[in-house]
């Protein structure tokens, strides 16, 4: 007290160094900064991580075969001991097919994201970049992808594909191919949106001096856009991806449900769901649990995206 | 001895855009021998940026065109290579600065990158030898404890140590030729004096020539051999520094020294400007551009257009006018 009142050149002096030795903050160490100051963001993850160590943990405890293992005798059966979510239809433990369920929904989240990501940023970046004819027979293109409603593309593509393809081994495990064509039909379907974000992005950023500047270092087209253009767009593309995997997710949720999805014995918690609807009062465990999974990492992934928005965008006043 | 390092004749750049056609370069012809320095003059808009950009071919086509002529540099018409070609000339023989470091580095990339980069790609330079060449650089260039901020972004620097890294990105690869694009401009005064020392230092030790793009009569005197003033997308004059600045000869150049602020004149007097604003570049050009805000103008400026003409040794105008006597050469 008696310091700070006396002497107040000195407390102002002692502040100074000490702002002006703390090393300026990276890009990095901001975009952290704001990211943790938003709640809903840390929620999000921490759900995300928990679903995650639930998936791929579980196995640890349950087999494939356990999750596939049709029981007749125990058909329907609600929570239980020996069935902590109970049993379904055909006497297979719903606890287990979450577990291996929530692998292939999550897998499926994320191929899908990718598919999209890396046909909408292909063609958003070359629309933006060379624009002019190019730009708009790419524009276009999209355009007619996007005026036909989604669901019932996914709807028929799905049907005409999923008979076709024949079950898949990977690392030792057998899936249904139907999960290759959900993953490229959600793909296929979703990219419009992130091309147009992309192709803005580009159309603006390839205005910067800092492009000329580049070019005129000798730098190549390519380098351009991949070293210069697409970093500065990188903010976007992280916050659409990341939405892309909980739309992905509940796409796959709402085609199995109507049975045109992942075909059996493959779980997913879409296909989990598909014909629980006879017993929405008689066997409430039939839904539950897959519904509670679906709408919790769809919310977490929500959050996650509107954290990462708020924290890779400069103008953001979170900090 | 008196080796053409850049030859530039009759270039022409237009834009045609939704208004009409832009005439922003008409017929100039530059050139410019190895290590000598080249002023180029005028107000904004009077062509001098496109006219360089030309040379680089950074033009955007379209919608610009490149309309005639030729840009010979080493023997080689950049005008009629390839764009591959280009990519080789472009950072490693000619290099370019900007009128605006704030916005001329890349923001997500450190400042170690975009300097190595050019290095890497143009003389194949591993990560390490790029590093260390960086650094080297960044040394010359006057910033402080250089290797400790090869890693850092552009934002960590301020607006003169931006500039410094500029140049540092367009000498590393030891251009032959420098377009300076107003690089001073953007700066605070005492910064400028800085950049400006700091490009002749270069200029002495790398042995490179240097265009030096300016609206500045002041920075020029010290800096160059010659100087082409232009306007309205033509050279109305050019000469060596003393004779333009003893014996200015375009009523533009007249102007603009009258334009210029100095220490030896009395203070009660308003700085001359010139009256009206430079000419519409959409029309197509009749007649001497500069004739409506000339005071010397004549009949014949209005209807015939002058071209270059030598009135002593080295020196060339485009003017039908004898400023000496007011009346017709």
């Amino acid at each position: 007290m008696e310091d700070s009142s006396t002497q107040p050149t000195t407390s102002v002096a002692s502040l100074a160094p000490d702002e002006l030795e703390a090393p300026p903050l990276t890009l990095g160490q901001l975009t952290w900064r704001r990211f943790r100051r938003h709640k809903m963001a840390i929620f999000g993850s921490i759900t995300l991580f928990l679903i995650f160590v639930y998936c791929f943990g579980g196995m640890l405890f349950y087999s494939e075969a356990d999750a596939n293992r049709t029981e007749t005798g125990v058909r329907l059966q609600p929570p239980s001991r020996e069935h902590p979510m109970g049993t379904d239809t055909i006497g297979r433990d719903i606890l287990a097919r979450t577990i291996y369920g929530g692998q292939i929904s999550i897998l499926i989240g994320l191929t899908a994201m990718m598919v999209e990501l890396l046909i909408g940023v292909s063609i958003g970046a070359f629309a933006g970049f060379f624009g002019g004819k190019t730009d708009s027979y790419l524009m276009r293109g999209t355009e007619a992808v996007l005026v036909i409603p989604q669901i019932f593309l996914l709807l028929v593509m799905a049907k005409y594909f999923a008979q076709s393809i024949p079950n898949i081994n990977l690392l030792g495990r057998t899936f249904s191919g139907s999960v290759v064509v959900i993953i490229v039909v959600i793909g296929i379907t979703t990219w419009p949106y992130l091309a147009r974000i992309v192709r803005s992005q580009f159309l603006s950023i390839k205005e910067n001096d800092f492009i000329l500047a580049a070019r005129a270092t000798g730098t190549s087209t390519r380098d351009i856009i991949l070293r210069h253009i697409l970093p500065n767009s990188i903010a976007p593309i992280i916050v659409s991806a990341t939405l892309a995997v909980a739309a992905a997710i509940t796409l796959e949720a709402y085609i199995s449900f109507l049975g045109l999805g992942v075909r059996p014995p493959t779980a997913t918690w879409g296909n989990m769901l598909e014909g629980a609807y006879n017993y929405i009062e008689n066997a409430w465990w039939l839904w539950f649990f897959p519904g509670m999974f679906i709408a919790l990492i769809v919310l977490a992934i929500n959050f996650l995206g509107d954290g990462l928005r708020d924290a890779l965008d400069p103008h953001s006043q979170a900090a | 001895m008196n080796s053409k390092l850049i030859e530039v004749n009759n270039l022409s750049t237009r834009f045609h855009i939704a208004e009409g056609t832009v005439y922003a370069v008409n017929g100039v012809s530059l050139e410019i021998s190895e290590g000598k320095t080249l002023a180029v003059v005028g107000e904004s808009g009077c062509g001098k940026s496109v006219t360089m950009m030309s040379i680089m071919r950074l033009i955007p086509i379209p919608p610009g065109e490149i309309s005639s002529g030729s840009a010979v540099y080493r023997g080689q018409d950049l005008l009629k290579i390839s764009e591959a070609e280009m990519e080789h000339i472009r950072g490693k023989e000619i290099a370019m600065v900007f009128q605006d470091p704030m916005t001329s580095l890349n923001p997500v990339l450190t400042v170690g990158r975009q300097i190595g980069e050019s290095l890497r790609v143009h003389l194949g330079m591993n990560k390490e030898a790029a590093r260390d060449r960086t650094t080297e650089m960044l040394e010359q260039v006057g910033i402080p404890a250089a290797g400790e901020r090869l890693g850092d972004y552009p934002h960590q620097f301020s607006g003169g140590m931006r500039q410094r890294v500029m140049i540092a990105m367009a000498l590393a690869c030891a251009p032959s030729l420098l377009i300076a694009d107003e690089p001073t401009t953007a700066l605070d005064v005492t910064i400028q004096a800085q950049i400006v020392e700091l490009i002749k230092r270069l200029r002495e030790q790398l042995g490179m020539a240097i265009i030096w793009i300016t609206h500045d009569l002041g920075v020029v005197a010290g800096l160059a051999e010659r100087v082409s003033v232009m306007y309205s997308g033509f050279i109305v004059e050019e000469a060596i520094v003393d004779d333009l600045y003893e014996k200015p000869s375009h009523p533009y150049t007249l102007a603009l020294l009258a334009a210029l602020p100095r220490v030896d004149r009395r203070r009660d007097k308003r700085l001359h400007s010139i009256l009206g604003a430079p000419p519409n570049l959409l029309v197509e050009p009749h007649g001497c551009p500069f004739a409506p805000r000339c005071n010397f103008a004549i009949q014949r400026c209005q209807e015939e257009n002058p071209s270059l003409e030598s009135i002593a040794p080295g020196h060339n105008i485009a003017c039908w006018i004898d400023v000496n006597t007011g009346g017709p050469r």
